[in-house]
């Protein structure tokens, strides 16, 4: 019988396959093969042995390609020009307008601050989607649900809170309480301060994030959750960037339609300067420092 | 003062728009609502779109749009002519269809607590397409590049079981690959040029070109880039990510990365070829002879491995593969028929493949969620609609004429004439991929129309499904007949690119 | 060789991205082949912040009451892609992170090789 059905002519092929039983056919010697490959796979260890000459043609190609590659960047390194040279192709006239009239058109005294939330506000915007993006993403990992969480894991997070309760590790307690709120401060002074001096939103906010992760990782998350649970989270983020989304989309249209702007650009060097630069300084902080804390409590926990 | 230009504004509301969707989607707790603000904003850009495809076209004019009160050299620029208004309207057309026929399977698939964070990354994958198509600056290419790698690689896995994560990791690794050579190059070409906008990047090459200068550093930086996006777009060797990473996922995803993610890459390839290298330099240094040999590869090793296939989701992967494989050939040609005809096949596979991964799932669903060929036997008489959508996606693979996909392997053909040297190699892998293609494509249209008795209990399909596959079948057929005025917008587009 | 000297920092970029490279390509490990990653990043970082230096001048922060003039000070624009290039990576970075630890949770495993082969072998 089997003889038989290995015999079949060309034409039976022909016909079989218009039929489309040869597809049938074919899948079902291909999961016979399968079978063989799932033994292979139970003795893992045994399938790397006989595999380690492959391993040792790839490490080899792999070693060969990275090395080539650094030599071609190491001669294309060799052409560019000169490290520290004042008259290389970059210190052209996009530097020159942004260094010599950086502060008068855009109120701020830090040019890189200025560059980044208005003559280049675009990219920036992308950046704060791509936290945005990746903060949310880890929620749909992270966060707990039916896939990603066993019953062992939940015990231990329970003994994990009573831990937290009642360790009394009050010198570590003081500590860091005393320090989370000087660290708020400072995070919140480089935030501030952003268009007049170094930082800005993504150093300060990092700063605050900081803080906060000191402050939960010490006094248990269930502290943190009274006043930043998902919701606020969720919140925070969402009307930050809307608020950046709108201010942003606000002076890309007057700009780019001539329309008078009626934002004021304050005194150079001031607080309240720099037009735009400041709340959308504060935004960036407040979802930078929202984020950090995200990933921490996410990563850790699987809640916010 | 000047009266404001709203159709100039267009490409900018369009991004803008999705980008607002998609922030303020997070808000909305359940997944339906979320669903149909996200199907609402792709509709109307896809109106904006149309809007402006009309308007650049009848005018014959490209133009470019100041990102905030700065010109050119200086602040960031936005770019649109008819290719990118083309473009967006097929990018939202399909989006907008995709989701409509895929709303089941996104219900279905994921946790009910995390569906209006699926819409969340949808929208934002399309905001940053629309920005890749759109863009006049290489960095906030780099920028969007990478929101479009994290926004679909969260689509592959939100579905959350361990495969479909698994083959999010193997994707990633390849797109972060790829994206950290394009960071890299952009860094070498900008302490080249001292530029970022493609227009004064392109002044200066051209400039130094003439002079000779950083002759070897260009090579490098071309090099990186074109090799860094075609990685993230899927060619030849790379093409093993989009063979887990498509049975994995949920269909309207596997739809959507296949359609569109990664031909907003090859657009911004072509992008990079006519507005920042210049197609003479490219020609030059060769560039196209690599990109034709690895389409060609693509082509032939792709259609083989389907071939092998008995499972239906791997073999459309495997396809996709071999379909990016004859774009890169068409851009490879090096010549402008070339380029019109790759363009042409990215919106007919756009079509096409967004309509096959879609049937597949119907088709799926109504077979216990097996994908094995074997058992969606008599599936298209369950799911009439389904099983009429991958015949006729089918078809269109293959090349039979009337669809969309006989036009593109037409013009392909015919764009063999002005590069002689590559002709008679190009038809021959022609001929055996469209013959590669036949075989594997008529017996699984064969398989899932032969009867079989009556198996167990199956859902209807949803009438939305069935909608969303009538307007692809209707869209693949007016690719097939009214191709005429599509390729004279491509043409046209190409010329003012 | 003399221009190798003097890019010297260039060069010590461009020798990092490489390292990165070879253990994207090599590591087995998952979080290893993420360092990799990372150090590829700050390896561009450190190429653009080299390429942003000119000798003698300073950071980019006018001073109250006194004018700006280009000799003064260095390139702000790399200072502002390597600002940009940094969030990207941390979000990437995190990202890959999520899923290395939902993968570890799931397979129980940090080796890419063994994770595909019961990936694939749930998957059928």
């Amino acid at each position: 019988m089997m003889n038989e059905q290995n015999k079949k002519s060309k034409w039976q092929h022909f016909v079989d396959w218009v039929n489309g039983e040869e597809a049938i056919e074919m899948s079902k010697k291909i999961s016979f093969k399968k079978i063989d490959f799932e033994k292979l796979q139970e003795n893992f260890e045994k399938y790397i042995w006989s595999g380690r000459k492959k391993a040792i043609f790839y490490m080899l190609m792999c070693v060969f390609v990275c090395a080539t590659f650094i030599g071609i960047l190491l001669h294309t390194v060799t052409a560019l020009p000169y490290f520290g040279g004042s008259n290389n192709p970059a210190s052209n006239e996009v530097v020159q307008r942004y260094i010599e009239n950086g502060v008068e058109e855009t109120g701020a005294t830090n040019i890189v601050a200025g560059m980044i939330l208005d003559y280049r506000a675009f990219d920036t915007f992308g950046e704060s989607n791509v936290l945005f993006l990746a903060v949310i993403c880890v929620i749909m990992l992270l966060k707990k649900d039916k896939y990603n969480t066993t019953e062992q894991e939940q015990r231990e997070e329970q003994e994990d809170e009573m831990f937290d309760k009642e360790d009394s590790n009050t010198i570590l307690k003081r500590i860091a309480n005393l320090l989370a709120p000087l660290l708020f401060l400072f995070g919140i002074y480089v935030v501030l301060n952003g268009h007049i001096s170094p930082g800005g939103g993504f150093s300060g906010g990092a700063i605050i994030g900081a803080g906060f992760v000191l402050y939960a990782s010490v006094n248990g998350q269930q502290k943190m959750q009274r006043f930043l649970d998902y919701k606020m989270f969720v919140r925070i983020n969402v009307t930050c960037l809307l608020t950046y989304c709108i201010l942003k989309g606000y002076s890309f249209f007057t700009g780019a339609n001539h329309l008078p702007n009626i934002i004021p650009k304050g005194i150079p060097g001031a607080l309240l300067s720099g037009g735009l630069i400041l709340p959308l300084n504060i935004c960036v902080g407040m979802i930078v420092a929202c984020t950090i804390y995200g990933f921490y409590a996410l990563f850790t926990k699987g809640e916010i | 003062m000047e009266s404001v230009n709203y159709i100039h504004n267009i490409p900018f509301i369009s991004i803008f728009l999705t980008m607002f969707g998609g922030i303020i989607t997070p808000l909305f707790s359940k997944g339906k609502l979320a669903q149909k603000i996200n199907f609402i904003i792709v509709c109307i850009v896809g109106i904006l779109s149309a809007v402006l495809l009309v308007n650049v076209w009848k005018n014959e004019q490209s133009f470019t749009f100041m990102m905030g009160h700065f010109p050119a050299p200086w602040g960031n620029e936005l770019r649109a002519g008819p290719l990118e208004a083309l473009m967006a309207l097929t990018f939202s057309f399909v989006m907008a269809n995709t989701l409509l026929g895929g709303a089941k399977f996104v219900q279905k698939d994921i946790l009910p607590e995390k569906q209006n964070l699926y819409f969340v990354m949808i929208n934002l994958l399309f905001g940053s397409m629309l920005a890749l198509i759109y863009t006049n600056d290489i960095f906030t290419a780099y920028v969007f590049l990478e929101i479009n790698t994290i926004a679909s690689c969260a689509i592959i896995m939100a579905k959350g079981t361990g495969e479909s994560i698994a083959a999010t990791l193997h994707y990633l690794i390849i797109c972060l690959l790829g994206s950290g050579l394009f960071l890299i190059g952009i860094s070498l070409l900008y302490s080249i040029t001292g530029h970022l906008l493609m227009p004064n990047i392109q002044q200066s090459i051209i400039q130094l070109t003439k002079t000779g200068e950083y002759a070897f550093p260009f090579a490098v930086v071309i090099g990186m880039i074109i090799i860094g996006i075609s990685i993230k777009s899927a060619v030849f060797p790379f093409h093993f990510m989009l063979a887990s990473a498509h049975p994995a996922a949920t269909p309207p995803s596997s739809s959507i990365l296949s359609g569109l993610v990664l031909k907003s890459f090859i657009i911004l390839n072509i992008k990079m070829f006519y507005c920042v290298f210049t197609i003479d330099l490219i020609r030059s240094l060769k560039i196209t002879n690599v990109l034709f040999l690895f389409g060609l590869i693509g082509m032939v090793v792709g259609s083989v491995s389907a071939l092998k296939e008995t499972r239906i989701k791997h073999m459309l992967a495997y396809s996709s593969a071999a379909q990016i494989g004859y774009i890169y050939m068409g851009l490879g040609l090096g010549n402008h028929a070339g380029m019109v005809a790759a363009c042409f096949h990215i919106l007919a596979h756009a079509a096409t493949k967004a309509m096959l991964f879609i049937c597949a799932g119907g088709l799926m669903a109504v077979s216990q969620g097996s994908d094995s060929i074997h058992d969606l036997r008599g599936a298209a008489h369950r799911n009439l609609m389904a099983g009429i959508g991958f015949t006729v996606g089918g078809l269109s693979m293959v090349g039979v004429p009337l669809t969309a996909g006989f036009v593109s392997k037409l013009y392909f053909a015919s764009a063999t004439i002005y590069s002689p040297q590559k002709m008679v190699i190009t038809l021959l892998t022609l001929a055996v991929s469209m013959i590669l293609n036949a075989m594997y494509f008529i017996p699984s249209a064969i398989a899932i129309w032969t009867p079989v008795e009556k198996r167990a209990e199956y859902t209807k399909p949803s009438r939305r499904m069935e909608i969303g596959i009538g307007i692809f079948i209707v869209t693949n057929f007016f690719l097939g007949i009214c191709y005429k005025p599509i390729i004279d917008m491509i043409e046209l587009g190409i010329r003012l690119l | 060789m003399t221009n190798l000297m003097t890019n010297h920092y260039e060069a010590a970029a461009v020798i990092l991205f490489g390292i990165g490279f070879m253990n994207l390509l090599l590591s087995r490990n998952l979080i290893k082949k993420f360092i990799g990653l990372n150090i590829m990043d700050t390896a561009v970082y450190l190429f653009l912040a080299a390429k942003g230096f000119i000798e003698g001048r300073a950071a980019p922060i006018v001073a109250e009451g006194t004018t700006a003039t280009v000799e003064k000070f260095i390139n702000p624009v790399p200072s502002g892609l390597v600002l940009t290039g940094i969030v990207v990576s941390v979000s990437v970075t995190a990202f890959s992170l999520a899923l290395v630890q939902r993968l570890y949770k799931h397979y129980g495993s940090l080796d890419l090789d063994e994770i595909m082969q019961k990936a694939k072998k749930e998957g059928h």
